[in-house]
Parts: structure tokens; C-alpha cells; sequence
């Protein structure tokens, strides 16, 4: 697989659900300062289309806070100052002409602990659509309700009690509902934030399956602390440390044979 | 091995250390119990005492008469308007003295008897009874039957309060026997002479108590006892009534020039008891009257629907303004110095005195924007601000209660931060809001001191009908009641007090119901 950045290739589509690697974000030395406090560290990333970049490395090395920046999460936190330039097709998403609330309808993002809304299971979904006004009836919103959680591998579980509060469900269920609610407002990317760290091992298993199959649509960026699950679920891993991007580039040859020797002290468990 | 002393389950140390903890821990377990007790304590003794008071207002005597209304005393110059059936007062007050002096030939002989016999009713007792008419003038040259208070000194000494009397039944007497002085006759009675040692002792300072003999619906007052034999000189009815009828003695323990009732009234009002005349009713006037400077005419109505009126105000200007200010220090507005300045000062704003917004309330709406005096209006604005500062830091609190995942949540979506307040975030912290606000309106209830200042102190005999009209509240009229000299206020203010109290009840209930209904957990 080609994995070097060519910008000749961004923007294109293809439809035959195999993963197609060109970048679909380009970050460009994005650095992020809390307070005046700098987090992250001119960070260039590239973020391929149909697969899943994993974002790993030690507690506090701000890969949560650069995978906020994708969807402009950060300008919600006082005091958080975001500077580097993102590219999504063709657009600085940090220029100050782009409307955070449209980038976020286009990048969805999952939580570390399920956040469902105290709201029925259907209106967890619904509710983005109906804001988005991308429904005009019932029937249509009905139809996108059942296609994003059969996306999110809920529906057999959940057809016959919509009307419960979402967060009468189970954790995991609880997270693929969340994950069902964020692909409800059609969006392109999917951004993960340890999305199974409060899950048992079966519940994990089962998004991770769930992330498999997404990726064949979406572009998805996880964050997690498991190196395993890094293993498993993504094409591309991102090492970062200190606030620093170490290295990245295919999650096989990350495991196998890092060009970094930080890299390898992390993921043999030397440090971290 | 089996050393006691080194085993760390046994050691005399560690036993030591641990019993001294369960100590520590027993003491202070035991402070909280008898912190808790007292304040139990005190607050039964509150309630208790408050309740105990104010049950002597819930029933009051009332002189139940049957009564022609002619139209010759109501209306003298044959005028049936409204206007002048309740401006001749005086026709209904003769109309319901004469009834009764029929009953008293001796009330009847001199103006001091008269004047005595008329003050056992006030004169505008008759008030309610003449407004009756005057809405229903058909009622005129009927005969009717009313219902007149009786004067507040007689009520109060038929419940026993004031002058405090002692009932006791002293068995038959015998027949009268004419005394030298005319209208004075000797009599024996049965028990009399056993308890007359007693009736010596209860006499203040010394002085003789007075001592009052009731037979059916005579009453004669003793002028002097020896072993049983007394020599009695009757006050109203009959001595013959007297003739082998079972006696009741009614010792009043302070003498008469000291009391507001005299031996005669009392005498009147015995018989009329006796008779049936003067019934003892449930006070439901408290609560259909307005204020009154006759505390048997008095009711808590005008500072009811003031108290309510006012805290219509209140409500209307400091939930909103509340909420919406919580709001936007809370989820909006930039965390800098200006923001933590105004945050410090509704912190501040809290502690302030109330009596301060009274008269931040009397200068400036009064003086600057030329409000109306005593107006439910000002009161309620004033109010207002007081517990603006609750408000805001109690919603403030219920939005900080809601977990910020939701947000990340609803902002993820794409919804703005408006739409992530008011459909997400609002409805989850709303019942704490309003908890908070419920609560600040108790308290806005219960203010007297800036109320004070902005003239809502004034005697109000009139309901109030909108927020501009004159108007005093239920704790001013609690004041107001309670620096009144007569006894007959003291069970009076405490029934005030305990609407009150039954009204903060009762909002403090609705906090309740509303926080279990609208609790959700997330």
C-alpha cells in the first residue's frame, strides 16, 4: 500500500468499499495551546479515507486534544487556542469563516464514556437529523433511525422499545447508540475518543467489529490506550508523545519494525 | 508464634488505637444525635406553642339573634340605596341592642347600665350584617336570623383567657332567704363552704376574689360567706331561679377596676350564654375579613391577596430574569474578569440585609420612577431583587449539576450551543431551578423589613385588586397585629402566623413533588 501523502489524489471518491488511501484531512502543523500552555506540538497529519487511524501513546500526550481539533472541539474549552492548518476538502477548517457547527455535522464523534441523551432511544438519533433539517417527515426520519442503527449493529436489539430512554441500555449499548446517533447526521468522518475504555471485553469486541465495518464508509480516527486494539482495528497508527508526533505510517509496520526507538520502548511496555 | 504481642490482630497497641477511633467515632455520632434532637426540639416547641396560641382564634362567640329588620330603624329616611343601608350603622346596631335589652330590664335603668350593656358588642360589628342587607335589600322587614361578634374583651373572657376565671360546680342551693338590703338575699349552697378556703387563696395580692354564683340564667354576685351561708346580691334574673338549682361558681382572681370586663357584663354575657344567644363559632372571618381595628372584626383577606398579588410580581420578574441570567453566566459568557466580578457580586448580593433593598426600593422606585406607595407593585419588584441573587446561584448550580458530556454530546452532533442549552442542558437542570426559585419565593414571603420601608404597613380595609392598588402582607400584618396592645391580637397574630407557615407548607411540598417527578439520572 501507498501510504505517502499525494495531494493529487485528494478529493476522490470511489465506491467500490474497499479502502481507498488518499488523505481526507490534512493537518498541517497544528499545535495547540491550553491557557498559553502548548499540548500539542506542530502536528502534520494526513488522514486517510475508508480506514481507521489510531492515535496512540502514554496518558497526557495530547492525541485526545489533537483528534478535538478535527471537529473544532477545543473551541469550547476556555482558554484553548488552536493554531496549524486543517484541510478538508480544500477548506482550513480553522479559518474563521467555517461554521464549527456545519464542520460537526460533517465530523461525528464518540466519547470515551457513553454520553446518551436522557431522551428516548429514537430521539437520540432523530435528534441530530431533525436540527439538521435533513427530514422533511416522519417516514424519512423513521428511515434514517432504523439505517443508523442497523449501521451501529442495535437494531435487533432495540426495534421493539424505541420509545425508552436511551440510557436505560447497556454501556455497550449505550456506545453503539452514541455511535448510531453521530452516523445519523450523515456525516464523513468519525472521530473515536477511547471509545471502549468504560466497556467489558465482550462490548469492546463488538465495536470493534462495529469499527471494522464503518470503516468501509467513513473515515474513522480512534484514540485509545490499548495497544492491541490499535493492532486490531486500524490501517494507520500515529504514535505521539510529549505533545509531539513521533511517528506514523502503517499500523503493521508500526508494530513491526518502528523506525523510532520511542516508538518501540512504548509499544514493548517499557514505558507508558 | 502465639505471642499475643505479635499478632497484629491482638497486639495490646493496635487494640488500643482501634477502641480510641471507635470512641472518636461513637462522640461524634453522639454530637449529631443531640444537635439534631434540640433542633427537633425547638422546632416542636415552635409549632407546638404557635399552634397553641393561634387555636384560640379559630373559634370566636357570636350573639345569634333572630331579627325583624324593620325598615323604620334601618332606614330612616326611607332611602333603600346601598350607600345608605351600610352608612346607618347605627340603625342596625340599635336594632340588635334592643333585641337584647328586652332580655335585661336592669341594663335598661341608668345610662352607665346601658352604656355597659351596649359595649359587650362594638358598634361595628354590625358592619358585615348592614353590607348584607345592602346586597340583598329584599332581606328588609323580614325576619332574619344574624350572627354578631361579640366584643373581643367578653370573648376573651368566655374562652377563659383574659380575665382568666375558674368554673366550679358547687351542688345545689337552698331557698332564698330576703336579707335586710334590698335586692341582696342569703342563701345556702351545698359545697360552697369546702372550697371557700380555696376561693380565699386565690385572690391577688391579697385582694378578695370576685365571686360569681350562676343558676340557669341568673347570676348574683357574693358579698359576703360564712360556712356556706352566702349572702348574695344578683347582677340579672330572677333570685327564685336560684331555689334548689344546681350552682356554678365563677371565681375571677383579679379585681374588677384591674379587668376591661366588669362583674355586670360578665353577668350579662353568662346568661345570654345560658340562654343560648352567645354561641361559639368557628372563626371563619379570618379569612373572609380584612383588616379591622377591632380585633373580633379583623381577618387576614386584604394581606392575603396582597402577599399573593406581591408574589405574583416577584415571580414573574425574578424566575425569568433568574434563569436566564444563570444561563448565560453559565454556559455563554466568557470566563474572565468582568464575568468573575459580577459572579463575586451576586455571591455578595445574597448576604445583603433586606432591609437595604427596602430602601433601594423606596428611593428609587418610589422617588425616581414615582411608583405607587404600598403597591403590591413595588413590593413585589423590591422582593424581586432580594431573591434575585438566590435564584441565580441555585440555577446556576442545577446547570452545573448537568454532566458537560452531554453537551460534548449535543455539540458533536452539530447542534449549536444554544440548541444544546435550551433542548439538552435546560431541561435537565429545570426542576433544580425551579427548586431554587420556590424556595427563594419562601423566603420573599416571609420578608417584612423592605416592605416596611415602602409603605405596604399601611392599614388596608379594603382587597386589593391589582398590583398598583394599596396593599399590606401577611408577615407586615403579622407585625402589624402583634404591637397591638389588646390581648385579643395575641391568638389572632398567631393564626396569621400559621396561614403563613401552611402556606410555605405547602411551597416547600411543591419542591418536593416536583424534584421526584423530574429527577432523571444519567
Amino acid at each position: 500500500m501507498d501510504t505517502t501523502y499525494d495531494p493529487a489524489l485528494a478529493g476522490e471518491g470511489a465506491d467500490d468499499g474497499q479502502p481507498l488511501l488518499y488523505p481526507r484531512i490534512d493537518c498541517r502543523d497544528v499545535s495547540v495551546f491550553y491557557s498559553g500552555k502548548q499540548a500539542v506540538f506542530d502536528v502534520s497529519l494526513p488522514v486517510f479515507d475508508r480506514s481507521v487511524t489510531a492515535l496512540i501513546g502514554p496518558s497526557g500526550c495530547g492525541k485526545s486534544t489533537f483528534l478535538r481539533c478535527l471537529n473544532r472541539m477545543n473551541d469550547t474549552i476556555d482558554g484553548a487556542k488552536v493554531t496549524g492548518e486543517i484541510f478538508m476538502d480544500g477548506e482550513n477548517i480553522n479559518s474563521s469563516h467555517i461554521d464549527p457547527v456545519l464542520l460537526r455535522s460533517r465530523v461525528g464523534m464518540v466519547f470515551q464514556k457513553p454520553n446518551p441523551f436522557p431522551k428516548s432511544i429514537y430521539d437520540n438519533i432523530a435528534y441530530g437529523p431533525r436540527i439538521h433539517g435533513l427530514v422533511d417527515d416522519r417516514q424519512e426520519l423513521d428511515a434514517i433511525v432504523e439505517k443508523s442503527l442497523r449501521r451501529a449493529g442495535l437494531w435487533e436489539e432495540v426495534k421493539d422499545r424505541l420509545g425508552q430512554p436511551g440510557t436505560s441500555l447497556s454501556g455497550g449499548q449505550q456506545q453503539r447508540l452514541c455511535i448510531a446517533r453521530a452516523i445519523a447526521v450523515r456525516p464523513e468522518v468519525i472521530l473515536m475518543d477511547e471509545p471502549c475504555s468504560s466497556l467489558d471485553p465482550i462490548a469492546t469486541a463488538r465495536i470493534e467489529e462495529l469499527i471494522d465495518e464503518l470503516r468501509k464508509r467513513y473515515c474513522i480516527v480512534i484514540v485509545t490506550h490499548s495497544m492491541q486494539q490499535a493492532a486490531r482495528v486500524s490501517q494507520r497508527t500515529a504514535f505521539f508523545h510529549l505533545g509531539h508526533l513521533v511517528e506514523m505510517g502503517d499500523t503493521d509496520q508500526i508494530f513491526t519494525s518502528p523506525r523510532e526507538r520511542r516508538t518501540e520502548d512504548y509499544i514493548t511496555g517499557r514505558f507508558g | 508464634m502465639n505471642n499475643a504481642q505479635d499478632n497484629p490482630f491482638r497486639s495490646e497497641k493496635a487494640l488500643k488505637r482501634l477502641r480510641r477511633r471507635r470512641n472518636a467515632d461513637m462522640r461524634f455520632q453522639g454530637y449529631g444525635i443531640v444537635a439534631l434532637g434540640f433542633a427537633l426540639f425547638a422546632l416542636v416547641f415552635l409549632i407546638s406553642a404557635i399552634a397553641w396560641k393561634a387555636s384560640g382564634a379559630s373559634t370566636y362567640h357570636v350573639i345569634r339573634v333572630d331579627l325583624e329588620l324593620s325598615p323604620q330603624t334601618i332606614l330612616p329616611e326611607g332611602d333603600a340605596s346601598p350607600e345608605e343601608i351600610t352608612r346607618n350603622i347605627e340603625g342596625f346596631y340599635s336594632l340588635v341592642r334592643n333585641d337584647l335589652l328586652t332580655r335585661f330590664p336592669e341594663a335598661n335603668e341608668t345610662v352607665q347600665s346601658k352604656r355597659a350593656f351596649s359595649s359587650l358588642i362594638d358598634r361595628m360589628a354590625v358592619l358585615p350584617l348592614a353590607r348584607e342587607v345592602a346586597d340583598e335589600p329584599h332581606l328588609i322587614g323580614q325576619t332574619t336570623s344574624v350572627d354578631v361578634p361579640l366584643s373581643d374583651d367578653v370573648d376573651m373572657f368566655l374562652k377563659g383567657a383574659a380575665p382568666r376565671a375558674i368554673f366550679l360546680r358547687v351542688g345545689e342551693a337552698s331557698s332564698p332567704m330576703r336579707n335586710a338590703e334590698e335586692g341582696d338575699f342569703k342563701i345556702e349552697v351545698d359545697r360552697l363552704n369546702k372550697v371557700s378556703a380555696k376561693i380565699a387563696a386565690i385572690g391577688q395580692h391579697g385582694a378578695e376574689p370576685t365571686v360569681l354564683l350562676v343558676a340557669d340564667k341568673s347570676v348574683g354576685r357574693i358579698k359576703s360567706m360564712e360556712d356556706g351561708d352566702v349572702i348574695l346580691e344578683i347582677l340579672t334574673g330572677r333570685q327564685d331561679q336560684f331555689d334548689g338549682a344546681s350552682v356554678k361558681a365563677v371565681i375571677i382572681p383579679s379585681p374588677e377596676d384591674q379587668r376591661s370586663v366588669s362583674d355586670q357584663q360578665i353577668a350579662w354575657a353568662l346568661a345570654l350564654k345560658a340562654e343560648g344567644v352567645i354561641k361559639r363559632v368557628p372563626h371563619f372571618s379570618l379569612l373572609t375579613h380584612t383588616d379591622s381595628t377591632y380585633p373580633e372584626l379583623a381577618g387576614a383577606l386584604a394581606a392575603l391577596v396582597g402577599s399573593l398579588l406581591t408574589m405574583l410580581v416577584t415571580a414573574a420578574v425574578s424566575i425569568p430574569m433568574g434563569i436566564f441570567a444563570a444561563i448565560f453566566l453559565e454556559e455563554f459568557a466568557p470566563k474572565n474578569r468582568l464575568t468573575q466580578i459580577i459572579e463575586v457580586n451576586i455571591n455578595n448580593l445574597a448576604a445583603v440585609p433586606s432591609i437595604v433593598f427596602g430602601l433601594l426600593g423606596a428611593t428609587l422606585l418610589l422617588g425616581t420612577f414615582g411608583l405607587p406607595r404600598s403597591a403590591p407593585l413595588v413590593g413585589g419588584l423590591v422582593l424581586a431583587l432580594l431573591i434575585l441573587p438566590v435564584v441565580i446561584i441555585a440555577a446556576r448550580a442545577a446547570l452545573r449539576a448537568v454532566p458537560p458530556s452531554i453537551r460534548s454530546g449535543a455539540l458533536a452532533v452539530g447542534a449549536s450551543r444554544m440548541q444544546a442549552v435550551f433542548h439538552h442542558v435546560l431541561p435537565l437542570a429545570l426542576p433544580g431551578m425551579l427548586t431554587g426559585a420556590i424556595l427563594g419565593m419562601a423566603r420573599a414571603l416571609g420578608e417584612t423589613a423592605p416592605l416596611l420601608l415602602i409603605g405596604m404597613v399601611a392599614f388596608v380595609a379594603e382587597v386589593p385588586s391589582s398590583t398598583t392598588d394599596e396593599a399590606t402582607a401577611l408577615p407586615v400584618l403579622i407585625y402589624s397585629w402583634a404591637s397591638n396592645a389588646e390581648r385579643a391580637w395575641e391568638p389572632m397574630t398567631a393564626a396569621v402566623i400559621v396561614i403563613l407557615l401552611a402556606i410555605l407548607v405547602l411551597m416547600n411540598l411543591a419542591v418536593v413533588l416536583l424534584r421526584r417527578k423530574f429527577e432523571r439520572r444519567w
